[in-house]
Order: structure tokens, then C-alpha cells, then sequence
């Protein structure tokens, strides 16, 4: 259990003190990671399985790490070449692989809801992995992780998201994170990849990266999705990074000295963010990463059900 | 005398003739032949206690999926039939996007020969104004007139040439029927499964734009100008679409209107605090508190003609997978009378409105005999308990499916006789008040 919930869908069902359990104990489990024998047995016995329909390096890798180095079984389970080819629905493979007895299906869907959909159906806890454009909460909860890690904390200060926010699941578990640690959220990207009623949700939009950028202390560079420029939200790479991807140049004069720079991976080099950056000092991308295994075996432990002292010990 | 019935005691709204007050009915060979505070019954003579009740003509949905032929496993003409009468609907017409669709007089005559088999609610087919719902050649609008057609539709589609829509108009004059339209801009849907929005945003579910149905209600208003003919707008559901309505009527453009049940109550942030149901997936989608606002007003002064439920039962096959997989539609006929007494009880509709707006109007719109309690009209006939609450569970809904967004939700207000040509079809088993 993670405070109330059961399962892990969505950031927006989280309150601030559900965000913090989960922070915290990725604080003791970053520390295991560090250890030169990076295993504990808190989750022995276990089984996660994460039931991927949409391809992932980085996000399954990293939840199979966790499950591990917990000492839970890990088994992946993948689209491709798999009964959904075949014409089986989503509650079906889900009901199938619950036969199997797991303790925490991750789940990753091209349908914003999905895992919503298999968790009012299993017994078993389920843990998105990214739904649609919907959430993707554990990156929300690593990212926060990293701003708190490196500037202390979250409350008061200002995060800029900036990039196609309207197709970012990223975006939208970053932006209730950060409100309920109370940070403000600037949501920056050109008209057509702004949702609608984005102010509603409570970010400030912007169009101009310049403005997003002032006073920021953070700044979250989201992947710009070449497949999508066919459905015309922008004319292409070349006019995009011109207006709102972040090179050295603008990172000098427009961030603050101090202000970080977050990306969810993969990067598409020179379009959201030149290589200057992306290697540069700013930079914590390497840090998330690494950080996304703790809170990911912050999220399994908590829902899996293992002991606190152990896993702490 | 002896076939007669007299529905005495009940409050009698009849729209059609300004009748809402006690009166009995007296129905005698299959007609309407009386209403009137004070009439003499024969000893022996059959009577309903409608004490209590509300005596109302049959109810007229000009918007029913009854999937057959086609896909019977989610309904057919007989439970279709069976579930309008249950929810106080004696009229019904039948859209025709069967598989095959309704663009012969084959489909045609089986809807009817299905229909007169079930002996329940009044069935008119719908018949398409395209071959195929297709949108590319007109159907033979002649043929089907004749098999018994009422109006025209390519609905679940909008006709998305301007120019098969503008002969379709014209052509439709000749017969005298009127074009119901779904009205929505494909291009604009795009992959949206739900109104966009805040609730749509939050939620990570693609959007589709008020303006979708907004653009191809103007351009169709704008047709009906150069092409004549009837147009009727199924399933209005936006501020917008009212807005054109309204002018187009100002100017006496012969254009009639529908809304249905949901867009008059529920709103996208319902999609988003079910929790991603299905249930609350339809087209057009439910909209935002600002569109259903102006839905009500629109009905209540009479710009909305008619409420249609638009009852479109889907399976678990299609309902019980992802949002964006799922089908459009939701069941409605049993659910229309009490959902749409909410908004009476709120003090936003007339109660002689409400039942205008499900009798006489519809009726008017198409053309069709039902909807009056006039002397000679069919004895068509609906009696409702006002302050009767039934929980709406699948297993109260005499449809074959159970497609829902109030499932679950107790409802106040049930139909508890239906009478067609002065036959007792529908009576409620047990009463729960």
C-alpha cells in the first residue's frame, strides 16, 4: 500500500504526504544501490510482471532492476510475438497472467486508462508504467525525486516542462507531482502541442521559451516524437529547435545559474536538446536514471508488501 | 363497449391539445375515444387506476439502434421493441446502420415483419441516404418511402461530401422525407474518443472539438438553403450547434432538432470521475457544463425540438476493453423518462415541455401519427409513476444489453403501463416507491 492506494495509476489520485512516503524510501533504496552487493531480500518470493504493449528500453529495464535487486522474480512479458497479435483483449492477457499468481503487474499501454481498466479487475497490484497520453507516474515520481535530490526541495520553486505536453503522459504525472511538493508548473511548447484547458490543470502555458525559462530552477525537456509530425503540429525538427529547443547559448542566457535540466529519455539529439546541454553541467539526465530504479523499488516494496525494517536494515 | 379501457384518476399531459389536468381516456378500437374529466363507465368496462399517475401520450423516440439485422447478439427489433415500451415508448424509429444497413426495401421489410411479430412498440425504419451509408451515391429514397421508411440517415457517419449531401436534400423533396444528419467533421475527430477539454487533457484521451459537429450543423443549415428540403439534426450537442439552430429557425429554415438524454445531464468530467468507463463513451461526446447548459435551455424554449435517447446497445465485446478501443453508444430507452424528470424536479424544464418534447414534437418532426391524445389518434398510450425510484441494474433492462452510464444509479420516475393501438403491452412487475 502506498497510503491509501493499492496500486500506482495515477499521480493525480496522490496526495503530498503519499508522494513523500515514496521519496523517502527511495532515499534508503538509492542507498542500497550504492552498496558493492546491490541485493536485498525484502521481496523474496515475489513475482513482478511487467506486461509491456508498447516498446520500452529504459522504463522495463529499469522496473526489472528494481524487482531484482528486491530479490523478487521478474518475467517480461511483451507485445510482440504474443497472443495480443492473435486477437486476445487487454483483460484477457491480464486475467491470464493474474492465473499466474504475480504480486505487482507493470503495465505499459498505448490507451490512456488501460492499467486503470486491468486494476478494477485483478486482485493482484498494478503499477502503470505509462498509459497514453494519461500519466506515467513513476517518471513523475523519479523526476521529483531529482529536482528534491539536487535543490532540496520542490516547494517554491518553479519547473518548466517544455515540449509537446498535449501527447506527454510525462508531462501531465510531472505536473501533479510538483504542485502537491508546491512547485510551480510553466508548461512551454508551440500552440498546437498544448492541450486544451492546460491552464485548467493548473500549469501557467507558455509559447515563448524564453519567458518559461526566467526564474526557473528546473527545466524538463520532453522527447519530441518524430512519428507525430506527420499529424501536423509542427513543420518540422529544423523550426522546432530553432523556437523551443535548448542549446548552450540560451541555457546561458536565459536559465539561472544554478537551474537543472531534466529529460525523460530517449533524447533526440539536437532537436529538444543540443548535445552541449544534455552532457553539460546542468545536466541530471544520467541521475534519473539512476534514481528511477530507487523510486521504482520504493513503488514495488510498497505494493508487494514487504517489511520496512528489512528493506531498511 | 367491451374492449374499451378507461384510464381513470391520472393527471393527463397531452401537449398536442394543452390538455395537464385529472382526466379519464377512454380507449375503444384500437383509437383514442375520449378525454374528459367527467365520463360515464359502463358496469363490466375494463379501467387502470392511474391515481397518482401521469397519463401521457406514448412516448416517440426518432433515434433507436435495434442491431438487427446484423448484430443480434446486442439486440433485436423484439427486445429493442421490448425495452421502449418498458420505458413508456410506443413509437420508435429504427436507424439503419444494421449490417447490412437499411438502404433496400429487403432490410426494410424484415425491421417491419420483425417488428409486427413482436407486436410491442410501433417500429419505422430509418432508411440511408447513401448506398451502403457509403456517402458516395444516393440511395432509392422511392423504394424506400414505399417499404415504409420515414426519414433518412447515414447515422454513426456524417455525409461527408457537400455535394451528395445537397442532392440528397433535393432529392428527399420529391418523397416528402426528411434527412436526420449526424453531424461531425471526421477530419476534425481525427482519433479523438471524447470532447476536448480539461477532463480530456487530464484524463490523456485524445479530444474531439465542439466545432467537429459545429462546422458540418452550419454547412448543412447552409445547404438546406440552397437545396429545400427537411433537415433534422440528430443528437445536438453543443453550444455552438444551438447558436445555429436558433438563427436558422429565426429564419424559417425547415430544420427540426434532437438532443438526447445524456448531453441534457452528464458532462466530460463524468467520463473522467468514472474512472475511464465506457459506459460514457458515445458520438457525439458528452460535452462540458456550458453545452449542456445551453442543450436545456434550448430544449426548454423549444429551439431543440425533440429529446431522442439514441439508444445504441453495445456488448461486453465492445464495451469491456480500453477507452479508445471501445464502441460508441450507450442504451437509453429505459432511462430516458427518469433522467430527463431531473431536470424538471430542477426547475429547468416544464413538466408539459418534457412530455411535448417526447410525444407531440418528435411526432411533428417526422411526420408521423402518434403523440396526441387526440379523439380518432392511435390508442397509444404511456402511464408513469412520477416519484417511483428502481435501481437501474442490468437485470431490470429488458434490452439485450446493458450499455449504461446510470447503471448502478437509482432513478425517480418509471413507466409503469404502456398501451399500443389499445393492447397492454407493458406493465411494471413490481413497484418500488
Amino acid at each position: 500500500m502506498i497510503g491509501r492506494h493499492r496500486h500506482c495509476l495515477a499521480l493525480e489520485d496522490f496526495s503530498r504526504a503519499e508522494i513523500l512516503e515514496v521519496l523517502d524510501l527511495a532515499t534508503s533504496m538509492k542507498e542500497v544501490l550504492r552498496r558493492p552487493i546491490k541485493k536485498v531480500p525484502s521481496l523474496r518470493g515475489k513475482t513482478v510482471v511487467n506486461l509491456f504493449f508498447e516498446a520500452s528500453t529504459r522504463t522495463r529495464s529499469s522496473f526489472e532492476i528494481a524487482a531484482k535487486v528486491l530479490s523478487a522474480d521478474a518475467l517480461n512479458w511483451t507485445a510482440s510475438g504474443s497472443s495480443v497479435t492473435k486477437g486476445e483483449t487487454l483483460l484477457d492477457t491480464a486475467r491470464n497472467l493474474e492465473a499466474m499468481r504475480p504480486d505487482v503487474l507493470v503495465i505499459r499501454h498505448a490507451a490512456g486508462g488501460a492499467p486503470r481498466l486491468v486494476a478494477d479487475h485483478v486482485a493482484c497490484a498494478v503499477v502503470s508504467a505509462g498509459d497514453g497520453a494519461h500519466e506515467h507516474p513513476t517518471q513523475g515520481l523519479l523526476d521529483a525525486f531529482t529536482i528534491r535530490e539536487r535543490l532540496g526541495t520542490l516547494e517554491g520553486k518553479t519547473v518548466a516542462v517544455v515540449g509537446d505536453v498535449s501527447h506527454s503522459r510525462v508531462a501531465r504525472s510531472d505536473l501533479h507531482a510538483f504542485r502537491r511538493l508546491g512547485a510551480k508548473v510553466r508548461f512551454c511548447g508551440p500552440p498546437t502541442m498544448m492541450p486544451a484547458g492546460a491552464d485548467r490543470l493548473g500549469a501557467e502555458v507558455h509559447h515563448d521559451l524564453r519567458t518559461a525559462l526566467e526564474g526557473a530552477d528546473a527545466v524538463v525537456m520532453l522527447r519530441i516524437q518524430h512519428e507525430r509530425i506527420g499529424d501536423p503540429l509542427i513543420p518540422g525538427t529544423r523550426e522546432y529547435s530553432r523556437h523551443w529547443g535548448l542549446d548552450a547559448r540560451k541555457a546561458r542566457a536565459w536559465l539561472a545559474p544554478g537551474a537543472i535540466v531534466l529529460h525523460p529519455g530517449p533524447i533526440n539529439r539536437g532537436v529538444e536538446l543540443s548535445p552541449d546541454v544534455a552532457d553539460g553541467e546542468r545536466s541530471v539526465i544520467l541521475d534519473q536514471v539512476q534514481n528511477g530504479v530507487a523510486v521504482r523499488m520504493a513503488i514495488l516494496y510498497l505494493l508487494a508488501g514487504g517489511e520496512p525494517a528489512e528493506a531498511r536494515a | 363497449m367491451s374492449d374499451a379501457i378507461f384510464i381513470e384518476g391520472g393527471r393527463v399531459i397531452d401537449p398536442a391539445n394543452g390538455v395537464d389536468g385529472i382526466r379519464t381516456v377512454v380507449l375503444r378500437d384500437g383509437v383514442v375515444a375520449e378525454v374528459a374529466e367527467r365520463v360515464e363507465r359502463p358496469a363490466g368496462a375494463r379501467s387502470l387506476d392511474a391515481r397518482g399517475r401521469w397519463v401521457t401520450p406514448g412516448l416517440v423516440d426518432l433515434h433507436v439502434h435495434l442491431r438487427e439485422p446484423g448484430q443480434e447478439y446486442k439486440e433485436t427489433v423484439a427486445t429493442g421493441a421490448r425495452a421502449a415500451v418498458a420505458g413508456g415508448f410506443t413509437t420508435i424509429v429504427a436507424m439503419p446502420n444494421t449490417r447490412p444497413v437499411n438502404d433496400t426495401l429487403a432490410v426494410t421489410e424484415l425491421v417491419l415483419a420483425r417488428a409486427a411479430r413482436a407486436g410491442l412498440a410501433r417500429v419505422y425504419p430509418c432508411g440511408c441516404i447513401s448506398k451502403g451509408s457509403a456517402g458516395e451515391e444516393l440511395a432509392e429514397y422511392g423504394e424506400l418511402k414505399a417499404g415504409g421508411c420515414v426519414a433518412l440517415s447515414d447515422d454513426g457517419r456524417p455525409v461527408a461530401s457537400s455535394a451528395l449531401m445537397r442532392r440528397a436534400l433535393e432529392y428527399a423533396r420529391a418523397f416528402g422525407l426528411p434527412l436526420t444528419v449526424h453531424e461531425e467533421d471526421l477530419l476534425l475527430v481525427g482519433k479523438g474518443v471524447m470532447h476536448e477539454g480539461a477532463a480530456a487533457t487530464r484524463l490523456g484521451l485524445k479530444g474531439i472539438p465542439g466545432q467537429a459537429e459545429e462546422v458540418m450543423v452550419r454547412r448543412d443549415l447552409a445547404l438546406l438553403e440552397l437545396a429545400g428540403g427537411r433537415l433534422h439534426l440528430a443528437h445536438v450537442s453543443t453550444a455552438g450547434s444551438v447558436r445555429a439552430l436558433r438563427e436558422a429557425k429565426r429564419r424559417g429554415l425547415a430544420v427540426t432538432a434532437e438532443v438526447t438524454p445524456h448531453h441534457l445531464t452528464l458532462t466530460d468530467e463524468d467520463v473522467a470521475s468514472s474512472g475511464y468507463s465506457t459506459d460514457f463513451k458515445m458520438s457525439p461526446p458528452l460535452r462540458d457544463a456550458a453545452d449542456v447548459a445551453a442543450c436545456v435551455e434550448a430544449l426548454a424554449d423549444g429551439t431543440i425540438d425533440a429529446i431522442a435517447t439514441d439508444h445504441a446497445p453495445h456488448s461486453p465485446v465492445e464495451k469491456d476493453v480500453e477507452f479508445d478501443a471501445a464502441a460508441n453508444g450507450v442504451v437509453g430507452l429505459e432511462t430516458a423518462f427518469p433522467v430527463c424528470l431531473a431536470l424538471v424536479r430542477a426547475g429547468k424544464l416544464g413538466e408539459g415541455r418534457l412530455v411535448e418534447a417526447l410525444t407531440a414534437a418528435p411526432a411533428r418532426a417526422f411526420s408521423l401519427p402518434a403523440g396526441t391524445l387526440s379523439r380518432g389518434a392511435p390508442a397509444d398510450v404511456a402511464l408513469f409513476d412520477p416519484g417511483a425510484t428502481w435501481t437501474c441494474t442490468p437485470e431490470r433492462l429488458h434490452s439485450k444489453s446493458a450499455n449504461s452510464p446510470w447503471r448502478g444509479r437509482t432513478l425517480t420516475g418509471r413507466c409503469t403501463h404502456a398501451i399500443v393501438g389499445g393492447r397492454l403491452v407493458h406493465q411494471d412487475g413490481e413497484e418500488h416507491r
